[in-house]
Parts: structure tokens; C-alpha cells; sequence
């Protein structure tokens, strides 16, 4: 142990010497640790983000959208040809076993006023269902009532950004809203929320009954929505949920089982997957430029191991003369090699650090930088330094001591 | 072709038998040793003298363990050093041979104190006692006010005190010197060799190689090589003495002066 500290010791030495030099040779290793630290902090980011909005959306979240069928092999938007009802989501709520609520939504976008202030936002026509299948919360006041969704009272729920644009400080509870025509009682303010995964600010909205929406808003169909969103009973029944609202929903819109349906079904899962797919494909990338530096950089450090035993030929003739067997000259060059990358790596794992500190500064996100990832970088190039300092060590150890002296 | 001091005795040091040595290139094939056969005791102050190409330097590298004999037996202090591995030979080399070379082999940028330490180094020995042994063998050789100072920062015979220090730290019982003055000035020679008479006198064998007769001169025993061969084995009744040639010498002009004279 004393004599790998004092190999240690040496080997600092003979790095200090040419400090230039050194740093060139581990530059390669400190933008692949620092990359490979960096991504491995990114990863646990994004999946923390990830995780956290989805989850914002609401727990085993389904959504239900119509689809144009295609008709002579023209497809109509959405909207008109969109046949989703209410009936459909009760019909949902009481036949699908594995669905614990059902909400219709339907949504457009207005300017409204209240004062002197005015915001364009999303309106939003809802049931009271809609509260716990996306997870939302009060931050004052409450729901309507079962009898303001019935006579289609005037009255709406703001949420935070919307609160924050139209009355500043206050809480806007009782002031009047005017929304198209119509002025709207606001009876309660959600509670923040934040971004969706689909960068939308779930804050910015006002909802109310669906009746309400449907008579003074969007005039459409009787009963007709523009989106259906269901919650399973369970993570475990989301699938099985999506099963029996295919089935469902095909039967009561005369669908065939071979027939195109004229709606979509996604799942949040399905959310998540499509969002990691694009940062696994980023990580991969990134991952695959850092491997490619450290085997760059592990090339970089076995040529310079290769100069120094050729300028050090003497040095090595001298210490074989005086006592050094293969072993010892073996060790010393070896040593030096992984002390070299081990401060790359190590500098590199610092510059990684400050990386990850001001991107998850910028991006407002909480990134980890496991132990085990610290570990595995500094352990890397360590490896590298074996790998790579090997065959210049070697080349030390097996030298003639004669032709060694003698050695200009 | 026995030796002059070939007296069979348990008491050799050195004893090759039927030494040779052969170089065999694609083009040509040197055979710079021929079956040498020779006994050096313990205690004997031994120059090896022949023009260059007479086989002395393969000599040198034979009995310093750096070269392998292609056949012939070639015992060590009891040991038969010349079929042992690489490594077997490395701490042969450590334990038993102090070299000192014409060219001092030193480390640079490495204070005199670490080069003598260097041979306990691979000897494993505990840095406090290394110190020290180091500093002791500094001493010896008149140099321990100049202990912490590079080999650029020394004169040529104070490097190669260092060298002998460095050869002496391990108490080995046979110092190599190969053409220890070839790179000094008359008066240094003589300093270095009066160092090394002054050792010898204190039990240490040594082999010195040269071309110069004045310095094999100062030996008790010249063997004189040529073609491979041993030519002449005689010893100097009596050796020069190096410190009465030291003294009868021309005093040494200023430049000289900081170089402290071995007392």
C-alpha cells in the first residue's frame, strides 16, 4: 500500500513536470466522464419530470377522443365528425368494470374580462367527475353543485394564472367574469399545477358546467363532447380498461370489429412512452459521443505513455541496473498511466457537476447525480488508464537494461 | 588460463568458468568473450583495461548481471547468477553489485538524497530508515551539505560521488565502476579514485573498467583484455596511491575551488 502511495507520489510528479502536456492527454477523458455524468443527471431529470407531469394529469389517466372516419377517402376534422356524447361516458362509467369515473370535456379558447382586466384562456365545459379523474384541487371555494350543472348556472372556476391576470392578489371569489355574452360568479380557484407533459399550462383555464358551456359558449349537439377522460381503477386495470372501452364504444356506435373506430384511445402510459422514447434516443446519443471520448481519450493517454517511456528509456536502464525488476518498472509506468486519467476523470467529473448545476438551473428541473454514477466515472477512468497504460507499461517492464543505459 | 588469484579459495567473490560470449546478428557473429575463466577474492581493488571491442564492457555487463553468459558458469558471492530470470538477477543486482557508470546515471530532477535512497527503494525499505541510510552514504562520500541539490545543480565529481554513494547505500559486497572517470578532469579522477581506494581499504570488492593505464594504475590487480580474451592477469606491487597522486598534482585554479577535495 505504502509503495502504490509512493508510485503515486512519483507519478504526480512526472505528470507536474509537463503540465501542458497532461492536459491535452486527459482532455479526452475529461469530456467523456464529464458527458457521461452530465447524461446519467439529465436521465433521472427528465424521468423525475416525466414522472411528475403525467402524474399531474391525474393517476391512470385515459383519454377518449373522436376520429374522423374516413368517407370516400376524404377525413373530416375532429370536430364535426366527432359522434362522442355524454351518454357515451355515462354508458362508459356504469358497463366498463375496470373504469372508476368518467368526465366529458369539451374546450375553446376566448377573451374574457372582468374589470378592466381582460385574458384570452381556455374555457372549459366539465362535470364535477372531471375534479378528481385530472387530479385537481381547490385552493378556495368549491365545486358547483349537482343543481348548477342541471340549470346550467353561470358559474365558473378559475384556475391560478387566469385568478392571478384578472384580479392580481385577490382571490376573485364572488366577482363576475364576462365570458362571450355572459357574465360567469366564480365560486373557486384550483390549486397550482404546473406545466403537462405536453407543455401546457394547467393553470391557465376556466371551467365550468358542462350545460353551461354547451348553451352559452360552443352551442353543439345536444350532448355532444369533444374529449372523454376516464380513469382506471387501477394501474394494473388500465389496459383491461381500454379493452372494454373499445368494446363499449364500438358497440354503441354500430363499429364492426373490423371496421376503422370513429375514436382514439390513449393511455398515460402511452404518454410516457412516447416522451422517453425521445430522450432515450438524446441519452443514447449523448452516451455514445461520451464513449467515444473516453476510448479517444484512453488512446490519448496510451501514446503519451508510449513518448514517456521513449524519453525515460535511461530513467528505466538506471532503476533496472540499480534493483527494479519488471515488476516494479511495470507498476511505476502503469501508475502513472491511471493517475493521469484518474485526474481527468476526476476534473471531468467536477466540470460535469457544474454543467448539471446550471442546466438544472436553466431548466428548472431536479436532477440527481447518483453515487453510484460518481463512482462508476472516476472508476472508468481508472479502468481507462489499465486498459490503456498496459501495453506502454509493458514496453517499460520488458526492456533490455543494457541497450536501456546506453539509450541517448 | 588461470588468474593470478585464482587460489580455489571459498573465498571468491567472483568466479567465471568458461565464460562466453556471443553476438549473432543476421550479417555476423561477435564473439566477444572466449571462455574466460577467472576468480577475483574478496578485498581486491580489480581494473579491466582493453581498447574498445576487447570484450571488457560485455565483461562488465556479465559480472554486473545485466547480460546473461551464452555458456559458462558465472558464480556471484556463492551464487550461480548466470541462468536466473530477469527478476532473479534484478535483486541480484540490488543486493549485491553497487554500479557506478562513466556517464554518473543519475536521475535528474531528483535531489541527490532520492537518488541514493533509490536502490533501498526496491528493497522495500520504510522511507524513515531509508533517509537514513541515504544521508549515512552521503556522508561518506563528503556530501551532506549538498544532500537536497539536483545533479544539474552539482559538479561532474560530485554527481558521481553521489553515483558511489548510491552504489554504497545497499553495503553491497562488489561495486562495478564502469569508466567511472572517463567524464572528469585529471584532478577529479584522482578524488573519485582516492574515494574509491579509501573503500576498497574498508573491505568493499571492486571492479573497475578503463582504458586509461593511470587510473588501472591505482588497482592492486590489472587484468588486460584483448579479442575476448584475458592477455594479462598481474597485480600493481604496490598501486598507485591515488591520494599522494591527488597531492603531487598542480593546485586547482579558482573555478575549481567550490568542489571540496575528499578528506
Amino acid at each position: 500500500m505504502r509503495s502504490i502511495l509512493a508510485a503515486v507520489r512519483l507519478a504526480l510528479r512526472a505528470i507536474l513536470r509537463s503540465k501542458l502536456r497532461a492536459s491535452l492527454t486527459v482532455l479526452g477523458i475529461l469530456i467523456g466522464v464529464a458527458a457521461v455524468v452530465v447524461v446519467v443527471a439529465l436521465g433521472t431529470g427528465v424521468r423525475n419530470r416525466i414522472g411528475g407531469e403525467i402524474s399531474s394529469l391525474g393517476a391512470n389517466l385515459i383519454y377518449i377522443w373522436p376520429q374522423a372516419t374516413q368517407v370516400s377517402g376524404a377525413k373530416g376534422s375532429a370536430k364535426d365528425s366527432g359522434r362522442l356524447t355524454e351518454a357515451d361516458g355515462m354508458a362508459l362509467g356504469k358497463e366498463a368494470t375496470s373504469i372508476a369515473l368518467v368526465a366529458p370535456f369539451s374546450s375553446t379558447s376566448m377573451q374574457v374580462v372582468a374589470g378592466d382586466k381582460n385574458w384570452a384562456t381556455s374555457v372549459m365545459g366539465v362535470t364535477r367527475s372531471y375534479w378528481e379523474v385530472r387530479a385537481f384541487e381547490f385552493s378556495k371555494g368549491q365545486s358547483w353543485t349537482e343543481a348548477d350543472e342541471q340549470l346550467k348556472t353561470k358559474v365558473i372556476v378559475l384556475g391560478d394564472t387566469v385568478r392571478e391576470n384578472l384580479f392580481g392578489s385577490g382571490d376573485g371569489i364572488g366577482e363576475y367574469v364576462r365570458i362571450g355574452k355572459y357574465p360567469f360568479r366564480v365560486i373557486a380557484v384550483l390549486a397550482k399545477k404546473g406545466q403537462s407533459p405536453f407543455g401546457e399550462d394547467q393553470d391557465d383555464r376556466i371551467l365550468m358546467p358542462m350545460g353551461s358551456f354547451r348553451s352559452r359558449i360552443l352551442p353543439t349537439a345536444p350532448g355532444r363532447v369533444q374529449q372523454l377522460m376516464a380513469s382506471a381503477t387501477d394501474t394494473l386495470t388500465v389496459d383491461r380498461a381500454v379493452g372494454q372501452i373499445e368494446q363499449i364504444l364500438r358497440q354503441r356506435h354500430h363499429i364492426g370489429p373490423d371496421e376503422e373506430p370513429d375514436f382514439v384511445i390513449r393511455t398515460q402510459a402511452e404518454f410516457r412512452k412516447s416522451q422517453e422514447q425521445i430522450f432515450d434516443t438524446l441519452q443514447a446519443l449523448l452516451a455514445s459521443v461520451a464513449a467515444v471520448s473516453l476510448l479517444v481519450g484512453g488512446i490519448g493517454v496510451m501514446n503519451i505513455m508510449l513518448v514517456s517511456v521513449t524519453e525515460r528509456t535511461r530513467e528505466i536502464g538506471i532503476r533496472m541496473a540499480i534493483g527494479a525488476g519488471e515488476a516494479d518498472i511495470m507498476v511505476q509506468f502503469l501508475v502513472e498511466a491511471v493517475t493521469l486519467s484518474v485526474l481527468g476523470g476526476v476534473v471531468g467529473l467536477a466540470f460535469g457537476v457544474a454543467i448539471i448545476a446550471v442546466l438544472s438551473r436553466a431548466l428548472e428541473w431536479s436532477m440527481e447525480l447518483p453515487l453510484q454514477a460518481v463512482v462508476a466515472a472516476v472508476g472508468t477512468s481508472g479502468a481507462i488508464g489499465i486498459v490503456f497504460g498496459f501495453f506502454p507499461a509493458r514496453r517499460a517492464a520488458r526492456l533490455d537494461p543494457i541497450d536501456a543505459l546506453r539509450h541517448e | 588460463m588461470a588468474g593470478a588469484g585464482a587460489d580455489d579459495g571459498a573465498d571468491d567473490l567472483i568466479q567465471l568458468e568458461e565464460v562466453t560470449k556471443v553476438y549473432a546478428t543476421e550479417a555476423v557473429t561477435v564473439r566477444a568473450l572466449r571462455r574466460i575463466d577467472l576468480c577475483i577474492p574478496r578485498g581486491e581493488f580489480v581494473a579491466i583495461v582493453g581498447q574498445s571491442g576487447s570484450g571488457k564492457s560485455t565483461m562488465m555487463n556479465i559480472l554486473g548481471c545485466l547480460d546473461r553468459p551464452t555458456s559458462g558458469r558465472y558464480v556471484l558471492d556463492g551464487i550461480d547468477v548466470g541462468t536466473r530470470s530477469n527478476d532473479a538477477r534484478a535483486i541480484v543486482r540490488n543486493r549485491l553489485i553497487g554500479f557506478v557508470f562513466q556517464g554518473f546515471n543519475l536521475l535528474p530532477r531528483t535531489t541527490a538524497l532520492e537518488n541514493v535512497e533509490l536502490p533501498l527503494v526496491y528493497r522495500g525499505i520504510p522511507a524513515a530508515q531509508r533517509h537514513r541510510q541515504a544521508e549515512a552514504a552521503l556522508e561518506a562520500v563528503s556530501l551532506a551539505d549538498r544532500m537536497h541539490h539536483t545533479p544539474n545543480q552539482l559538479s561532474g565529481g560530485q554527481q558521481q560521488r553521489v553515483a558511489i554513494a548510491r552504489a554504497l547505500v545497499t553495503s553491497p559486497p562488489l561495486l562495478l565502476a564502469d569508466e567511472p572517470t572517463g567524464n572528469l578532469d585529471t584532478r577529479t579522477s584522482y578524488e573519485v579514485l582516492e574515494l574509491l581506494q579509501r573503500l576498497n581499504r574498508s573491505g568493499i570488492t571492486i571492479v573497475l573498467v578503463t582504458h586509461e593505464h593511470d587510473i588501472a594504475a591505482c588497482a592492486t590487480r590489472v587484468i588486460t583484455m584483448r579479442d575476448g580474451l584475458v592477455k594479462t592477469d598481474q597485480y600493481n606491487r604496490p598501486a598507485v596511491d591515488a591520494a599522494a597522486a591527488l597531492a603531487e598534482l598542480p593546485r586547482p585554479d579558482e573555478e575549481a575551488a567550490p568542489e571540496a577535495p575528499a578528506s
